[in-house]
């Protein structure tokens, strides 16, 4: 009930919520999930009051779900998000995104001149430190860190 | 070691790059011999590396295989905008192993994913060139009859020579006492001293050659170029303290090998040339009898 209070977004019917977004990925995550192009309704909120984190974002989307490997996609950048899944405004699934072993397709490798920057290759990654979020290419071996996150 | 691909050293065990090493060294005995006949080599050089390009062919040619492949992508359908998947491709049809150079790091890696025959990376990039160390592994070798218990100095560009990354890592797998003399501004980079922590061997640092020479049983020199430095005024400063010269050699052991990847501007005088350190020219022919052991292994005639 408390929480209900403090809503300064409006809950949706079906579709998910995507909480505790650190402020500023929230504009990174809609453009990983591409939901700056999609036709879904969708609602979000940044710097918003969070008891845990001070800050927070928030992005509903209305009648979508997200398999496993785009959650993978959101922790990269918002490792403390938390996917709620609700169905006739009730919440029917919630989890926190994990960040995976290994991370492909979705990042560019920072290296200019590595080959997946010249040819059309797919990108594989290994994540070689999860706590910093870094990733080490498979193909020129080095590592490309938060910071310096762009995506295909 | 049949149809594997050698992208990067750690690709083989050091099992296995002794047994390379070991090849490398009957093939010294009797260079000439007729086992790859039945082959085709491809050499696609998308760069052009006349020294290792030679070598390569050398080693395929003295062994009686038969070469195709390009010098400079310019000479290929690269120019016309083929992607390196297609190429690779193509050339799998016509040859039964390809060795290739590239711009691009990560490149080899790239090939070896997408061509149905082994590849030998002969460098992509500043990333690898695994042919290079296991030859510098071989000249360390045969010169000192061993790998283990070494004190190595490596003189110079410490901090972008790939050259030298590469030996000083694959040096790890022994018992080496590192002894890395460069300017302030061309150090070792931290990633490669932290791998000599983590295999608990150790290293000293140094800005001078002179006190070293006494110390070590192999001086690897590299160049220095002036486009590194930010400030000509500095290189102008440092750049006569990295020059090997003959009178330095005084005090050497007498085991004691001077080493260099080639090519050399001015670092090592000429009149070292004529001392027993020297051995940078043998250690470039060293290049062909380790190509020939691997040419062989991958192919399988051995």
């Amino acid at each position: 009930m408390e929480e209900r209070k403090e809503l300064k977004v409006n809950a949706i019917e079906n579709g998910t919520v995507i909480d505790h977004i650190p402020t500023q990925s929230v504009f990174q995550v809609i453009h990983m999930l591409s939901l700056n192009v999609c036709d879904n309704q969708i609602l979000f909120g940044t710097n918003l009051d969070s008891q845990k984190y001070g800050k927070k974002g928030i992005i509903k989307v209305s009648n979508r779900f997200f398999d496993p490997r785009d959650a993978n996609k959101i922790a990269l950048v918002a490792p403390t998000a938390t996917i709620i899944e609700i169905r006739n405004y009730k919440v029917t699934k919630k989890k926190n995104v994990l960040i995976p072993d290994s991370v492909d397709e979705f990042v560019k490798c920072v290296n200019p001149n590595c080959i997946t920057n010249h040819e059309d290759v797919v990108t594989h990654f290994t994540v070689i430190d999860k706590k910093d979020v870094k990733l080490q290419c498979r193909y020129c071996e080095k590592t490309t860190a938060k910071d310096n996150f762009t995506f295909k | 070691m049949k149809n594997r691909s050698l992208v990067s050293i750690s690709d083989y065990t050091i099992e296995e790059q002794i047994k390379i090493l070991e090849l490398a060294a009957e093939f010294e005995k009797n260079p000439r011999q007729k086992i790859l006949e039945n082959h085709v080599v491809a050499s696609l050089f998308f760069e052009p590396s006349t020294r290792t390009r030679l070598s390569f062919e050398s080693a395929a040619a003295q062994l009686s295989a038969k070469i195709v492949g390009f010098s400079e992508a310019s000479s290929s359908s690269v120019s016309k905008g083929e992607t390196l998947k297609d190429t690779i491709l193509t050339v799998s049809n016509y040859s039964d192993i390809i060795v290739m150079r590239h711009p691009r790091e990560g490149s080899a890696k790239y090939a070896d994913e997408v061509a149905p025959v082994p590849i030998i990376n002969a460098g992509d990039g500043a990333h690898q060139h695994p042919t290079q160390t296991l030859l510098d592994m071989y000249s360390i070798m045969k010169t000192q009859g061993k790998l283990d218990n070494l004190n190595i100095a490596f003189v110079g560009d410490l901090k972008y020579g790939r050259t030298v990354h590469s030996l000083v890592m694959a040096l790890c797998q022994f018992n080496t006492t590192f002894h890395l003399v460069s300017p302030t501004e061309l150090k070792l980079p931290s990633y490669v001293k932290q791998h000599i922590k983590d295999n608990n061997h150790t290293y000293h640092q140094y800005t001078e050659m002179n006190e070293v020479i006494p110390l070590v049983d192999i001086l690897y020199m590299t160049r220095i170029q002036k486009e590194r430095f930010a400030d000509p005024i500095e290189y102008e400063r440092v750049k006569d303290a990295y020059i090997l010269r003959l009178s330095m050699l005084a005090d050497a052991r007498d085991n004691m090998k001077v080493l260099h990847p080639l090519p050399r501007v001015n670092e090592i005088d000429k009149d070292v040339d004529d001392s027993p350190q020297a051995y940078y020219f043998q250690q470039a022919k060293n290049g062909v009898f380790v190509r020939m052991a691997l040419l062989a292994s991958i192919l399988g005639v051995v």
